[in-house]
């Protein structure tokens, strides 16, 4: 259960910042061995744990507008851990820590019922409809912390929880029990160039996440911030991806209601 | 040449034209187990789903015949429990078409997962909180059931009946049958609910989320309801099929008619809790989402139906159909019965069609736009392999089995066996 010391691991991805560069996403495929195809055209099709949408503002030159708003795996709280895609899986493939807040995903758990991406409105879970094939000689390159997948079973982003483990071990061994905040960074953070995307600990005031988020705990993580907003808050999700613009019509499409507009 | 196999003082067919019909069904179901393998050698990407619609024909097809296989565990109920002893003219009927399909159900799910030999693992490493959990083992303990119920009638093959052992068995078996009819009521209740359930917990999707009673959503109580309601019109439906296919008068028109009233009046209450559960949802649950009903009818590319598939699906195929068979009259009508059956078995149909296909349609996100899917031939050969395989099944028991007590008082053969 929520301990005092338990961290909820979270992001917080400036968009006035992101250029779209899109370099987040190739960090995140070569750390998370993600699978690609020859062609991979259909995105519908294609894994991308970090996926970067273009947004438009809907108006003519010059009022255009446009933003790109990369997403990865919400990792959604819900309430008390009751997040849309756990709570569904029939195998217990898939699970919340109450310890870091991340949703896991046991790629060898999985059987491929496809429920949590049903559940999923984030569409952050992806299929593999097709068995890995990596290009000659890229099999050396890839990741040895985090297991290739197979056909027919979800995937998802980890907040590279790998890196987590290496850390904690890491730390372990300098007899340490707790991680300093640069130690665990996942890839879209670091690989971010315009340093738009903010990685840590939101219960920890001393993180920079903590600070940009000010998440409100009494209304289970609602940000203070003005310019903060997080996706389809008001389903419930509760997510730990908090965005940050300064545009209000950005700050709107996260929620289900602009649709009427 | 296979006479002997035929009950005694019943007509059947040629053999010769029994074999062509079962060549031409055999056919489509060859269709199917081809497409299968294909989905099972090179795996899910033989069909059109995607990263945005992970649920779809199968996933449907799975809830429709679940839905329409209710009239099992209904006459079941009906008969064993509640008392309506004329119904066991037909409960033999009612058993047959579950068990159909309820292991179409299971075929279709075994080709459905992405890792077959992991399907298991949702018994082995059950979430107790997930609603296809509860239909898992719900769904296996009663198909076990309806094997239970289906074994006294291969038994009572005229060849197989001489055989005191299978005599005495299925003897036995029929008396103990209202213990096996309870427990089937008691498991269908649970899993058609999860069924119902398996949309309605989505609080991530506004279209298929429904508010409810502790954890269950009120589709949990609307998908049993309607399955005990058009259950026994899939039943009836099948039995004027087999009728017209058969050529004779299989089950007496009292025996038709109380079992048409029954789901008459569950199918009209169950519309009026359909009909508040959609206001409700329409005028509450999504505007507190940040959506309006419109939303969900509105600007969906490829089809022009709008409203239309809700007006269908409440209207034309709940309350018409509803209204006709509560009426005498209607059900006297051969013809007006079999259109008000039809219709609630398409209403069925159609509310596991909206509640699975929507669902994945409608989009969530403000920056993204409707899904659309159209399934590949594979998946429709599998689809319709589970109907083949059920035509067969039928077949075979109608030649081979007393299925209908009446058959022989309702189609007297002049000096016959």
């Amino acid at each position: 259960m929520d301990q005092p010391n338990n961290k909820r691991f979270g992001m917080v991805i400036d968009l006035d910042k992101c250029t779209g560069c899109g370099a987040c996403m190739v960090a995140c495929m070569a750390e998370n061995n993600v699978p690609f195809r020859e062609d991979d055209t259909d995105k519908l099709l294609s894994i991308a744990w970090m996926r970067v949408y273009r947004l438009k503002n809907g108006k003519s030159f010059p009022q255009a507008e446009e933003c790109f708003l990369p997403r990865p795996c919400q990792h959604c709280e819900g309430h008390h851990g009751h997040s849309p895609c756990v709570s569904v899986c029939p195998a217990t493939a898939t699970d919340y820590d109450m310890q870091t807040g991340i949703v896991s995903q046991v790629p060898t758990r999985c059987f491929g019922c496809r429920y949590c991406m049903a559940a999923c409105p984030y569409h952050v879970r992806q299929f593999n409809w097709w068995d890995p094939v990596w290009p000659d000689g890229m099999e050396r390159s890839l990741n040895p912390d985090v297991s290739v997948r197979m056909r027919g079973i979800v995937e998802k982003c980890s907040f590279c929880y790998h890196r987590y483990q290496r850390a904690l071990d890491k730390a372990y061994a300098e007899g340490r029990r707790d991680l300093k905040e640069h130690e665990y960074q996942t890839a879209c953070t670091q690989a971010c160039p315009a340093g738009a995307i903010t990685f840590g600990d939101l219960n920890n005031p001393a993180h920079a996440v903590h600070k940009l988020a000010q998440p409100d705990m009494a209304h289970e993580g609602q940000s203070r911030n003005p310019k903060a907003f997080r996706l389809l808050e008001r389903l419930g999700t509760n997510t730990k991806i908090y965005y940050l613009s300064s545009k209000e019509w950005v700050r709107k499409a996260g929620d289900t209601a602009v649709q009427k507009a | 040449m296979d006479s002997a196999l035929i009950p005694k003082g019943v007509k059947r067919c040629p053999i010769g034209q029994f074999a062509v019909f079962i060549a031409v069904v055999g056919a489509v179901l060859l269709w199917g187990v081809v497409a299968m393998f294909l989905c099972y050698i090179k795996g899910l990407n033989q069909t059109n789903m995607n990263n945005a619609y992970g649920f779809a024909l199968w996933i449907w097809a799975d809830l429709a015949v679940i839905a329409l296989g209710g009239g099992a565990f209904f006459t079941g109920l009906l008969r064993y429990i509640i008392g309506k002893d004329e119904l066991k003219n037909i409960i033999n009927y009612a058993v047959l078409i579950g068990f159909v399909c309820y292991s179409s159900a299971l075929l279709i799910l075994a080709i459905d997962v992405g890792q077959p030999l992991r399907a298991w693992f949702i018994f082995w490493h059950a979430n107790v909180h997930s609603m296809l959990t509860e239909v898992a083992f719900c769904l296996t303990c009663y198909f076990g059931v309806l094997t239970i119920e289906y074994i006294p009638l291969i038994l009572e093959n005229r060849q197989l009946d001489k055989v005191p052992f299978c005599h005495h068995l299925s003897h036995n078996m029929h008396g103990i049958m209202a213990v096996f009819a309870a427990t089937g009521a008691f498991l269908s209740f649970f899993h058609q609910g999860s069924l119902g359930g398996v949309t309605g917990v989505l609080f991530g999707r506004p279209f298929g989320y429904r508010t409810g009673i502790g954890i269950w959503p009120w589709t949990f109580f609307l998908y049993t309801w309607s399955a005990a309601a058009c259950g026994p019109c899939f039943t009836i439906f099948i039995t004027r099929i087999t009728e017209a296919a058969t050529r004779k008068k299989l089950v007496k028109d009292n025996v038709i008619d109380l079992l048409a009233k029954i789901a008459g009046w569950m199918l009209l209450t169950y519309i009026v809790a359909k009909i508040i559960d959609t206001w409700y949802w329409a005028a509450v649950t999504a505007p507190s989402m940040g959506l309006t009903l419109m939303d969900f009818y509105s600007n969906n590319p490829g089809s022009a139906y709008g409203l239309w598939i809700l007006i269908a699906e409440v209207g034309i195929c709940g309350v018409l159909p509803a209204i006709m068979l509560v009426s005498g009259s209607v059900r006297r009508s051969p013809a007006l019965l079999f259109i008000a059956v039809t219709l609630a078995v398409i209403g069925a149909c159609l509310n596991r069609w909206v509640m699975v296909l929507q669902t994945q349609a409608v989009p969530v996100l403000s920056f993204e736009s409707w899904f659309t899917y159209f399934p590949s031939w594979q998946e429709i050969a599998t689809t319709i392999l589970p109907v083949a395989y059920g035509v067969i099944l039928i077949a075979l028991s109608y030649r081979y089995l007393p299925i209908f007590p009446q058959e022989q008082e309702l189609n007297p053969i002049e000096g016959g066996k």
